[in-house]
């Protein structure tokens, strides 16, 4: 496939990699934001190539993993609901909330729906005039223009029936979070390429500034991993900061005039709570103006008991790079994909899943 | 055999008379009467299933048997490429292939839900009659049941099969061994994504027909020359890698796969890389794994091509000596990394 | 955020608007992906998409220089 295969090629990746070997002369630790670099990471086993001088730390780049317990746990109460269809991405059928997940809530006759694309809800909801449709809605400002024009859509058609579970998060601020915090020991970040397509690359310059870290917004094929380590490699060694565009082809500057004007118009930022870190100021988006109508908390208010989670799942100190999943005293013992304990190891990107599939070690479950 | 060759398309049963089943279809009496003598026996109708015994006599025979059972529960029904009837008899004389076995006689069992329509299961019981001619065995017994509405899924089929073992064969997992290659005969994924694109919420056109068939002619042919082999799977649901890593934990040999040997068409290479799947992890249905010394691949490969079902065989992977009992696979990149089992079922995502 | 995928355009519906859609090809797999954000996009582009949206315009000729200066990399540092 065009615009795929040249990025996984072996020759090309090589010769990239002998580059990054050069130019090492010292440990330095990087941290991918995005599940989904998370995921070719493994998947293509990039550990294997790179000096080991590199460290990867794997950050909270995963919408699905960093979802907040509460708000799974209301999105379940919504799909117990007689008259409810819950629509959600496949990703988060999975992530356990306090005491189920929503895989098992369709299990007890619930109508829960997976969809590819939030804009095909709004057939869903056309189609059943008689039930209450809501989406789950879930992702970073990749996913949440989508959202935006779906929200602008029912609107325009006067869906009645139609409301949406936000849970959208910013990436621009966990990463401030992360920096703030004593115990970080990320030397420069690989930014994370689709949300840079959408909102661009100037909200980083700040962020590089203030912490003096580069940020090299990277793409997700192991080639453009590759060229995201070696940009900020380069200036690691030079002690240089910045930003840099290491995935230009999908990139600009300015990121995408259109999609971010929809997203003004439709939501604006909140504070928002990220599973196992904690709320961060202006890290999430709600419905504004005439489009709260349709938030499904102000139409539904369901009741949830306060969320619980196992005291035992570090999930927290994983997501912001502090800990690696083989350091959690259940990983791949009382934690592991098909009984997790916590979002990353349910979520396909989750580090602690993405370990468990990819690097299996001589731990296995009981 | 009385099977038809083609399918008939006018339903035995007029909608004027019973457009839907109901509980009495099912109730044993005249009514299950009907429905046997008037929809099953033309469509699969043969010398002992139509002595219309409980049970059927099979003649003696002699030699090794090999025998099978499976269920299918597949929705949709109807599917890009064919419905749950091709999947019942062929999957099952996949499975009897498995085994090393000549698949002989089949046994039916179908759980209707009240309301399924009458014509539908004219046309499943039609294609259950076509694919057991084409795959040479016969329908010997049956049963019938119906559900209340609400308690089933329109259809459920319960198959077992019994097939001769021919002479020299010995398969079985534990016989996998360091130096073994793993043969594949065609693309990987086909099933799956036929399935994913026919249901609803996804709105993706793939292109892509399921790969149901029966493999005997390939399979016999092949089990006459060439009796060195060690171990057979069809990797159905949870696709090649599933089916891989039990043979690995079976038999305690590691196997590596090839990534950039493995055959896949482009329609299911596009749904994989919107959905976020891995095309390992893809049911396949007319596809089989063959794991037999290096030494006879080439004779093996040169026999399977020879078909229709093998023209894309290949050689994906080797069993190899260190890593016992996981499943690996050398990437695109040159990088080695493992193939694990999945939990549950692959979901598509956004991240 | 994560899984946006190239396709390229093979046709496109503007006759709404405000919600302009394009049949894009995957490989062999065709989705009709909303183009709304990207005004000048044309048959025979390539585009990012996720979630059923397009997200930006793949540059070619940008891509096409990028894989030139890896497979010419020698001992020149720059990329």
């Amino acid at each position: 496939m065009k615009y795929i295969d040249e990025y996984r090629d072996k020759d090309l990746v090589n010769k990239l990699v002998q580059k990054i070997r050069k130019k090492v002369s010292r440990e330095w630790t990087i941290m991918e934001i995005c599940g989904g670099q998370t995921h070719s990471i493994m998947k293509y086993n990039l550990m294997q190539l790179l000096p080991s001088g590199i460290s990867l730390i794997h950050g909270p780049g995963c919408p699905v993993c960093v979802t907040p317990v509460n708000l799974i746990d209301q999105a379940i109460a919504l799909a117990g609901l007689p008259n409810v269809i819950l629509t959600s991405f496949g990703d988060m059928l999975r992530v356990p909330g306090s005491s189920t997940n929503l895989l098992s809530v369709k299990a007890l006759g619930g109508d829960v729906r997976m969809v590819y694309s939030p804009l095909d809800v709004l057939d869903v909801a056309e189609a059943n005039p008689g039930k209450e449709v809501v989406f789950f809605a879930v992702g970073f400002e990749t996913t949440a223009p989508a959202v935006a024009m779906t929200v602008k859509q029912a609107l325009k058609r006067k869906l009645k029936n139609f409301s949406v579970l936000i849970s959208h998060v910013l990436v621009p601020p966990a990463i401030e979070a992360l920096l703030d915090s004593d115990e970080s020991r990320i030397d420069g970040f690989l930014a994370a390429g689709h949300v840079c397509a959408v909102m661009g690359t100037h909200e980083y310059i700040p962020i590089a500034e203030k912490y003096r870290v580069p940020i090299a917004v990277t793409g997700f094929e192991p080639l453009d991993i590759l060229m995201g380590i070696f940009a900020c490699v380069k200036m690691l060694e030079q002690g240089s900061h910045g930003v840099v565009n290491a995935y230009t082809r999908s990139v600009r500057e300015e990121g995408n005039p259109a999609a971010q004007q929809l997203l003004r118009e439709v939501f604006e930022p909140t504070p928002r709570e990220w599973r196992g870190i904690g709320t961060i100021p202006a890290s999430g988006f709600h419905l504004s103006g005439e489009y709260s109508e349709f938030d499904a908390l102000n139409r539904f208010h369901p009741v949830v008991p306060p969320a619980s989670h196992p005291g035992s799942c570090i999930a927290g100190k994983i997501l912001t790079g502090q800990k690696k999943p083989e350091d959690c005293s259940e990983f791949g013992i009382r934690c592991y994909p098909e009984k997790p304990l916590g979002a990353p190891m349910v979520s396909t990107e989750g580090a602690c899943a993405a370990y468990f599939r990819y690097k299996r070690t001589a731990v296995r479950p009981i | 055999m009385k099977s038809t060759g083609k399918i008939n398309l006018q339903c035995p049963i007029p909608k004027s008379e019973y457009e839907h089943i109901l509980m009495a279809h099912g109730g044993g009496g005249r009514m299950t009467r009907n429905l046997i003598e008037k929809l099953f026996i033309p469509a699969l109708g043969n010398e002992i299933l139509e002595t219309g015994h409980d049970g059927a006599f099979l003649p003696p025979m002699d030699g090794e048997l090999a025998f099978t059972t499976d269920s299918f529960v597949v929705d949709p029904i109807f599917f890009p490429g064919g419905n749950i009837g091709d999947l019942a008899i062929n999957g099952t004389v996949n499975d009897l292939l498995c085994c090393g076995a000549r698949p002989l006689y089949i046994s039916l069992g179908f759980i209707l839900e009240e309301g399924f329509l009458m014509e539908e299961l004219w046309e499943i019981v039609q294609t259950i009659g076509t694919a057991a001619g084409t795959a040479g065995v016969k329908i010997v017994t049956g049963d019938t049941k119906v559900v209340e509405k609400g308690k089933g899924d329109k259809i459920y089929i319960n198959t077992s099969g019994i097939g001769k073992v021919l002479p020299g064969l010995d398969i079985s997992p534990l016989r996998c061994s360091e130096g073994d290659v793993v043969i594949i005969n065609g693309n990987i994924g086909d099933h799956g994504i036929a399935i994913m694109s026919a249901r609803q919420g996804l709105e993706l056109n793939t292109q892509v027909n399921s790969d149901t068939r029966s493999l005997n002619d390939m399979m016999i042919s092949l089990f006459q020359k060439q009796t060195d082999i060690h171990v057979l799977r069809d990797p159905t649901r949870g696709g090649l890698a599933s089916a891989l890593n039990e043979i690995c934990d079976s038999s305690g040999t590691g196997i590596t796969l090839y990534e950039n040997m493995l055959p896949i068409n482009d329609g299911v290479r596009g749904a994989c890389e919107i959905m976020g799947y891995d095309p390992l992890y893809i049911a396949n249905e007319g596809k089989i794994l063959v794991i037999l010394p290096e030494s006879g691949a080439e004779q093996a490969l040169s026999i399977m091509r020879s078909y229709e079902a093998g023209r894309e065989s290949r050689i994906i992977g080797r069993v190899t000596p260190d890593r016992a009992g996981i499943l690996c696979m050398e990437t695109t990149i040159g990088t080695t990394r493992i193939v694990d089992m999945i939990s549950g079922e692959q979901l598509p995502r956004i991240c | 955020m994560c899984l946006a995928v190239p396709g390229q355009i093979i046709s496109i519906d503007d006759s709404n608007p405000e919600m302009k859609m394009a049949e894009v090809r995957f490989g062999a797999a065709i989705r009709d992906i909303s183009i709304q954000w990207l005004p000048d996009i044309a048959v025979g582009d390539y585009i990012m998409a996720h979630v059923g949206t397009a997200l930006s315009k793949v540059d070619e000729e940008d891509a096409r220089f990028t894989l030139d200066a890896l497979r010419e990399m020698g001992e020149i540092d720059d990329l």
